[in-house]
């Protein structure tokens, strides 16, 4: 088993912050739009290192939204910011005739995403995000691990040509992987649409993404102290899903837990699901949230009573396992 | 650059474009289409600086155009074919299987002249705004235009472009309101009453200017150039352009009725009397 450990507790929010000055920096087309919530999206360093290319839009998401289409058309990379809700649920059918129908280059950071945000309750705590983005029509979905992925997913997105959805967290979060994103166990690159594989191993494999791949690599490791091996992927992209990565595994293990901080309908496993089902049926579980709503309570409180825990991830797998034979 | 009869000889075939081709397609919206006719025809012809032969997703060096009730296409198709974006000829396509011509405006399509997606409503005036600070940013003193319907100015999102675009002095876009007081469920009175326009815009910061007559050419080129000199100074500009939804049809005048249905084949020759072909029928 390949040895992780946290180097420190970072905000993958302030990731995306940080990978957009320097993303600002190597492009002088960026530009970033925030609704009156750059501090808390972590976009105020990049408004001050070039206040010429921010955009303040007040509390108007969906007027930001086309506005960012509309920058697009000139040539500017604009990155939207906003709380992950507001700026997906909240402006579904912007995003779909602007930024997806219209095919734009426009960047949507959904910030504070997941029930880890704890505290500010279910309205704020989006779970149906990925669900939402995943099925529009040229959209990129992208679910980064920890801070310093985040750094290049951001980096990456501004490269990539098109609309892309970047989701990230509120909380402190373990940082464990290099400050390029990239994988250690073989050194690829963070790449997007590029499944890294954190951990080989042979007898199950856990598919996860954002805070729960940390998780992920804490049940396997309790995996292995039982005779366990199992692989780990780090799924950060959800669209388009490095399929060819999944079924090998699949192939390999014959069983499978997918893990996220989300709605079991609609998000990562049903993707997972659906690849299997087509092109290589394994038994599967999930761990995800239930068809139902967040509440208030500490980001660690969030995880432990939903049931997004290394040790739930260990059930789930033992479930997957007997369903083997 | 056409003489006001000129643009009112095309207008009248784009007219009869419009009910052609929406009686073919047996689909469409000619009533808006009719009512703004005159106004689309000066815009593509006369006011906007633009080149059909160079036709460039990011326009630069070129005014911008955002129709943001994207129902409206067969004036908008009509006038960018006979302006030379695409061939006059391609009008038969209108909302056939694999048109450029879709029934609301595509990019996906690749038709020169489309820059953005529009048919779900409220949207365009956010786009034009973007759009406009581009062209600020890029140091392109071109204009950005937009059309809206009055219906739609119901939709919240309107109101928060007004208010940006206010705010924030874009004031190298005219935004234009077809001001013809139907919509699909009855009058605007009725469904939602609009107030007084001009003294929402002036609230929001914006300068505004009232055409009457919208089915008028001399008032149409006279309004839009009297907008074009009120633009670059600090303020955007609202349009507010009274039309007749139906107009040059007797029939079809004064009504919500052709909003979203079409003229059987059997009435099409009655409409097509009072509009002689003028440039060619496609």
């Amino acid at each position: 088993m390949i040895h992780y450990e946290i180097n420190s507790l970072k905000e993958l929010r302030a990731g995306m912050g940080d990978g957009l000055i320097e993303a600002g920096k190597r492009n002088s087309q960026v530009v970033a739009l925030s609704a009156d919530v750059k501090g808390s999206v972590k976009m105020d360093g990049f408004a001050k290192a070039y206040p010429d290319r921010f955009i303040q839009c007040g509390i108007a998401e969906a007027n930001m939204v086309g506005i960012a289409a509309g920058l697009s058309l000139c040539g500017k990379v604009p990155f939207v910011g906003g709380f992950a809700e507001f700026v997906t649920g909240r402006v579904y059918d912007q995003i779909r005739q602007v930024m997806c129908y219209s095919n734009k280059n426009v960047k949507i950071c959904g910030s504070h995403a997941g029930i880890s945000l704890g505290e500010d309750g279910a309205t704020h705590q989006t779970m149906e995000d990925i669900a939402l983005m995943r099925v529009l029509p040229n959209m990129t979905v992208l679910v980064p691990a920890d801070y310093n992925q985040a750094r290049a997913a951001t980096l990456a997105a501004a490269e990539h040509v098109g609309p892309v959805y970047l989701r990230l967290g509120r909380s402190k979060m373990p940082c464990f992987l290099p400050e390029d994103g990239s994988c250690p166990a073989d050194n690829t690159p963070f790449v997007i649409g590029k499944a890294q594989i954190l951990n080989p191993g042979t007898d199950i494999t856990l598919i996860a993404c954002g805070h729960l791949v940390w998780e992920a690599l804490q049940a396997a490791a309790m995996l292995e102290n039982g005779g366990i091996h199992a692989e780990v992927i780090n799924i950060h992209t959800i669209k388009p899903l490095d399929t060819e990565a999944i079924i090998a595994s699949a192939r390999k293990t014959r069983a499978v837990v997918t893990c996220e901080e989300h709605l079991y309908n609609g998000g990562l496993g049903d993707a997972v699901a659906q690849t299997l089902a087509l092109h290589c049926p394994t038994p599967m579980e999930y761990v995800a949230v239930d068809d139902r709503f967040g509440e208030s309570g500490t980001p660690d409180e969030m995880l432990t009573n939903y049931h997004l825990r290394a040790a739930d991830i260990m059930e789930k797998a033992h479930k997957a396992l007997k369903r083997k034979q | 650059m056409k003489t006001t009869q000129e643009l009112q000889t095309i207008a009248t075939q784009v007219r009869r474009d419009i009910l052609r081709m929406t009686t073919a397609a047996k689909s469409g919206h000619p009533g808006g289409s009719l009512g703004t006719a005159d106004w689309m025809t000066a815009m593509q012809f006369n006011i906007l600086q633009h080149d059909p032969d160079h036709f460039t997703m990011d326009g630069n060096g070129q005014d911008m155009l955002f129709v943001s009730q994207g129902h409206i296409t067969p004036v908008i198709y009509s006038t960018m074919a006979r302006r030379g974006f695409f061939p006059v000829d391609e009008l038969r396509t209108f909302r056939q299987f694999g048109t450029r011509l879709q029934g609301h405006p595509s990019t996906e399509h690749r038709l020169p002249g489309i820059r953005m997606a529009s048919g779900s409503l409220g949207q365009g005036l956010s786009v034009g705004i973007g759009a406009a600070l581009g062209k600020k940013m890029t140091a392109d003193n071109h204009l950005v235009y937009t059309l809206h319907g009055d219906g739609e100015l119901q939709e919240g999102q309107i109101w928060e472009a007004v208010m940006f675009a206010g705010a924030k002095h874009v004031d190298n876009l005219i935004a234009t309101i077809d001001y013809n007081h139907q919509q699909i469920d009855g009058t605007t009175t009725q469904v939602m009453d609009l107030g007084d326009l001009r003294a929402k815009f002036e609230a929001f910061m914006w300068s505004v200017v009232v055409i009457s007559n919208g089915n008028d050419m001399q008032q149409v080129l006279d309004g839009m150039a009297q907008a074009k000199a009120l633009a670059g100074q600090g303020r955007p500009v609202c349009v507010i352009l009274t039309t007749e939804m139906g107009y040059g049809v007797d029939f079809m005048q004064g009504t919500n009725k052709y909003h979203g249905s079409v003229l059987s084949a059997d009435d099409l020759p009655k409409a097509l009397a009072q509009l002689p072909e003028t440039i060619g029928d496609f």
